[in-house]
């Protein structure tokens, strides 16, 4: 795989298009009464990778439309290198889609499915061929280019599509959840290997997924979506560690992030139950009010992390174990948290546990839901 | 929905318009030109207004044809449909059969409409048909040309052979969309033949068959070759259906201006009837 | 519900199976405890749903049989063995409410009124339905008709076992937490023999007390999630549990001690000279450490990816591959670093297989 490298990078740089920038500027969608698509605004740079994270129906795939000219924005125009292209239909712009289906030719060879774009462009067959093999290499494909779609596994199968996708040398490639069907294994393989791709290929690169882990793992930059809008975007774990507000952090966190509601008076954060935290940290100078607290499944502790640390007690509602790792769902004051322990820990249903906050760890979300501390980077190094 | 703004696609269309002036509206403007028009040798006209319609619509002779129509139309539905789902029921989901089974229902469909109906006159003669002959040696009295049910028989008989086809198809095809999943949860749910049916296949296939439906509906009442061929609207004016009887008025009596404001009427009915199942048909896919 | 066993059980789709080849699943004995919860685990093509399909009824095996506390039940329908499944897509009935979608299985089993109401009422309560019983089912979300597809099963109060096939893959991952911890305490509230077939680890480890781990139609490994994390059979199984995956390494195994890449490495046990043409060193990337001293085995790194609650260190270690798990706070600079490996956690595998040592 290694020896290869090489030879595939001297390869991209021929399957490189030219760079551009694209640029979303206010751009709504509405079909009938429904907004898809709310105000977005948003500019990728060159060689980018962005990712698009939210749950089903937040409008991934109706933005990736729009930015490949699928569709047409009811409201805002769309640039590519400044200029508006907006009304220039998707066949005239330079964009290449992979979708979560395995979307290929049955009836071709893989050499062919990976040809058919430069066929119907008119590349001569010397070239085709030149280009064909320079993709299929890039995406390890080489030693199948004789065989059918079906006669592949499903990871061979979408590396033909990705491939194909790759060899028009689009300025644009959009990935509508491409990993969505594959089995979980083959999914954490390709995720580390794709970002190496994409940098390679230098097009801007728009992946669109519900899965925070896919998010973190390819890295580069990401818009987190929900209800139709871009709630944030920012380099993947800058928006990870330091969410906007509310809304962010929910669809950026696997376990869900927990959430509870806090009052600060005397320079200390009161919880229901009784507990307060010291303004430590995140906490420490706000003003007196209202606030929601927010913490991650990792940071809700069953031993005391630090001096900090405050204990809880919440009532044990199931427990889930994986091997290494223990996730305790609890009920605390009506709501519900995960907490993620090492360690293995089987906890009786029904029976009080004594959890550990650290108010170094907590996100401090105001009454608007906007963030107004985060832990800070590295705070226990 | 992947709507592209251009407007020099109109000038692609416009050979379609041209031949579509020719085609229908050209042809339906004479129509409707005549409707409201006395006729005489020689092309003398008068305009008589909305006389002819309130004729055709006042007379015994136009009532008669449509409830022979309505008639005609609803038996063969009452027939087609439910035998259509059965057939497509009983069929094969896979396997060898499936190819066997789909090129068999094709073949009436392939069959021209004119030779459905000389393959039908000749099948059901009582002198030497086949159908005709072996109802006759069974005892009972058959002679379509001559008597009225025997025609009706015949003729519906007929109707269902050709077209069962296309009903037998659509369900098919809404069928073999239902995944395995709902068979076997079915199964494990402990659900009856009838409730799989009920609660699984007839909901599944009921875009489809609202297709079939509505195919049969339009087709059976503008039926004529078939039946010109078979009967010719005989015995008498038995199975005299309404574009029969058009026919007749318009080429047999050159009674130009009544025919010319039936054929409105049976225009505006056919009409009509694809608007109420277009908004029936949408209205279903809004809901879903 | 029920015990079950898969006696010397083997399946083939072709008809007539020459070669092992031909095997989608190969000869295996299983026995299924009585109100156990169980995953069947592995890739796309291992056999696993393959072997669900035998247990409900949807497939009879080529050879061998499936015994349900005891009584041979190899020719008998779904139906008659009377178990409940939940497939990888919702199934539910699109013209009937929740409530009729729930009181299907009874209705068809001839249930009476009151007990049948009660019934439904108490599982539409269990999965968080009761508001939404007088809808009409087609209009419900993925997860919500997922749970209609589940408590269909779970209504009846007698079956022999619930099966599910892959049955969060249509749902959004923060709504996977809450219908998968659900699962896990109506397995403890109704006590059924459950089996569950996924190909996504986290699932399977966390809803399972034993997973069984497939490969190619075989059983790899068979055990509890700890066992499987701590003390895998073969490197396939190190390789699919745990993300990422075990480190495997070429070494050479004497004593106490192995060498990688010229390194020698002190082992928990003492190995024999194994047999076997590859002998292979295996460590899980949450046992190995970057050593805050500098002393180790010499490592270049070549990326390291922040994953969020930790990261992951791809580093080399003389042309090796390895993962090194690092906490989320620790900031690694540069690209020369040592690594040390926790002694209690290495293993030795002979071609794929572990070789047990002496303590």
């Amino acid at each position: 795989m290694d020896a290869g490298t090489a030879a595939h990078r001297r390869g991209f740089r021929r399957l490189t298009g030219i760079a551009m920038t694209l640029e979303l500027r206010n751009v709504t969608k509405r079909v009938e009464a429904e907004t898809h698509i709310a105000d977005v605004s948003l500019t990728l740079a060159r060689g980018s990778l962005n990712v698009l994270l939210g749950p089903t129906l937040s409008g991934k795939t109706t933005l990736l439309r729009l930015m490949a000219g699928l569709d047409v924005p009811t409201q805002g125009q769309v640039l590519v290198n400044g200029q508006d292209v907006t009304d220039v239909p998707v066949q005239k712009r330079s964009v290449a889609m992979v979708y979560q289906q395995f979307i290929n030719f049955p009836n071709f060879t893989v050499f062919e499915n990976i040809a058919s774009p430069l066929r119907v462009a008119g590349v001569a067959s010397a070239e085709i061929d030149r280009r064909v093999r320079d993709a299929a290499a890039l995406m390890r494909l080489d030693r199948f280019l004789e065989r059918y779609p079906l006669e592949l596994s499903g990871g061979q199968q979408q590396r033909t599509a990705l491939a194909r996708a790759v060899v028009k040398r689009a300025e644009l490639l959009l990935l509508d959840e491409p990993l969505a069907n594959l089995d979980y294994k083959l999914r954490e393989e390709l995720r580390e290997e794709l970002p190496k791709l994409f940098v390679e290929i230098g097009a801007i690169t728009v992946y669109a997924t519900a899965e925070p882990s896919d998010a973190l793992l390819l890295g580069g930059n990401t818009a987190t979506l929900s209800e139709g809008r871009i709630t944030q975007f920012g380099k993947t774990v800058d928006v990870y560690r330091r969410p906007n507000d509310k809304a962010t952090a929910d669809v950026f966190s696997d376990p869900p992030m927990n959430f509870i509601a806090a009052r600060i008076t005397g320079g200390k954060a009161h919880l229901p139950g009784g507990t307060s935290l010291p303004a430590r940290g995140p906490l420490a100078g706000l003003p007196d009010g209202e606030i929601t607290l927010g913490f991650r499944a990792n940071h809700l502790y069953l031993r005391a992390p630090g001096p900090d640390a405050v204990p809880v007690t919440a009532t044990v509602a199931v427990t889930e174990i994986t091997g290494s790792e223990s996730f305790v769902h609890v009920m605390h004051e009506g709501s519900r948290w995960v907490a993620l322990a090492h360690g293995i820990h089987e906890l009786n249903p029904g029976a009080p546990v004594e959890l550990y906050l650290d108010p170094n760890r907590v996100f401090v979300f105001g009454r608007d839901g906007r963030l107004m501390a985060a832990p800070a980077i590295a705070a226990a190094a | 929905m992947d709507k592209v703004v251009n407007n020099r696609a109109w000038f692609m269309v416009l050979p379609v318009l041209v031949l579509v002036a020719f085609n229908a509206v050209i042809p339906l403007m004479t129509v409707v030109n005549y409707s409201v028009q006395e006729s005489f040798a020689g092309n003398v006209f008068f305009f008589e207004g909305s006389k002819w319609f309130e004729q055709v619509l006042h007379s015994e002779r136009f009532h008669a044809a449509l409830g022979r129509q309505f008639l005609f139309t609803g038996i063969i539905l009452a027939i087609e449909i439910p035998l259509g789902v059965a057939i497509a029921l009983a069929m094969p989901r896979r396997g060898p059969w499936v190819s066997v089974c789909l090129v068999l229902m094709a073949l009436p469909l392939l069959i021209p409409w004119n030779v459905v109906g000389a393959i039908w006159n000749i099948f059901a003669l009582p002198s030497y048909g086949l159908l005709g002959r072996t109802i006759n040696a069974l005892g009972i009295s058959f002679n379509f040309t001559r008597d009225v049910f025997d025609a009706w028989f015949t003729l519906i008989l007929m109707d269902v052979w050709h077209w069962t086809s296309l009903v037998v198809l659509l369900a098919y095809a809404g069928l073999m969309a239902i995944p395995d999943a709902y068979y076997q949860a079915a199964k494990i749910d402990g659900a009856s033949r009838w409730a799989v049916f009920r609660y699984i296949q007839l909901p599944k296939m009921r875009r489809v068959l609202t297709i079939a439906v509505l195919l049969r509906l339009m087709d059976s009442f503008m039926i004529y070759t078939e039946p010109f061929v078979l009967t010719g609207g005989g015995p008498g004016n038995a199975t005299t259906l309404l574009s029969i009887d058009l026919v007749k008025m318009a080429q047999g009596q050159f009674d130009l201006g009544p025919a010319a404001a039936m054929s409105l009427i049976y225009f505006l009915m056919v009409l009509a009837m694809s608007w109420v199942f277009y908004t029936v048909m949408t209205r279903e896919e809004a809901r879903t | 519900m029920a015990r079950i066993d898969l006696a010397d059980i083997a399946h083939a789709y072709g008809p007539r199976p020459r070669s092992e080849a031909d095997y989608a699943l190969k000869r295996i004995d299983l026995t299924f405890k009585s109100g156990g919860a169980y995953a069947l685990l592995g890739p796309s093509g291992c056999g696993k749903t393959t072997m669900l399909n035998l247990m409900s009824g949807l497939l009879v095996p080529t050879q061998g049989s499936v015994l349900f506390d005891g009584i041979d039940v190899t020719e008998q329908t779904s139906e008659q063995r009377n178990i409940a499944q939940v497939f990888q897509f919702p199934v539910v009935y699109d013209t009937m409410t929740v409530y009729e979608n729930l009181a299907f299985p009874l209705r068809n089993r001839r249930v009476d009124g009151a007990v049948l109401d009660g019934r439904v009422r108490q599982i539409a309560d269990m999965l968080g339905l009761t508001r939404s019983l007088g809808q009409k089912a087609r209009r419900l979300t993925a997860d919500a008709k997922q749970k209609i597809s589940l408590g269909r099963g779970l209504v009846r109060s007698d079956v022999s076992a619930m099966l599910f096939d892959e049955p969060l893959t249509v749902i959004d991952p923060q709504l996977k937490w809450q219908l998968r911890s659900q699962l896990k305490t109506l397995h403890r509230q109704v006590g059924n023999t459950m089996i569950y077939v996924t190909h996504d680890q986290t699932e399977a480890l966390t809803f399972a007390d034993t997973v069984i781990v497939m490969y190619d139609g075989r059983v790899v490994q068979v055990g509890t999630p700890e066992e499987l994390f701590e003390r895998p059979n073969h490197t396939f199984v190190g390789y699919f549990i745990g993300s990422p995956g075990m480190n495997v390494l070429p070494a050479w195994v004497e004593g106490r001690t192995a060498t990688v890449a010229g390194h020698p490495i002190s082992l928990p046990r003492t190995y024999e000279k194994p047999s076997g043409t590859r002998i292979e060193l295996g460590v899980r990337p949450e046992f190995v450490k970057i050593a805050a001293d500098g002393k180790g085995l010499p490592v270049h790194i070549s990326r390291v990816d922040d994953v969020g609650r930790f990261k992951i260190a791809r580093v080399r270690l003389a042309g090796h591959a390895l993962n090194v798990m690092v906490g989320e706070d620790v900031q690694l600079s540069g690209v020369a670093a040592a690594i040390e490996f926790d002694p209690s956690h290495l293993h030795i595998y002979a071609d794929g297989e572990l070789v047990e040592g002496r303590a």
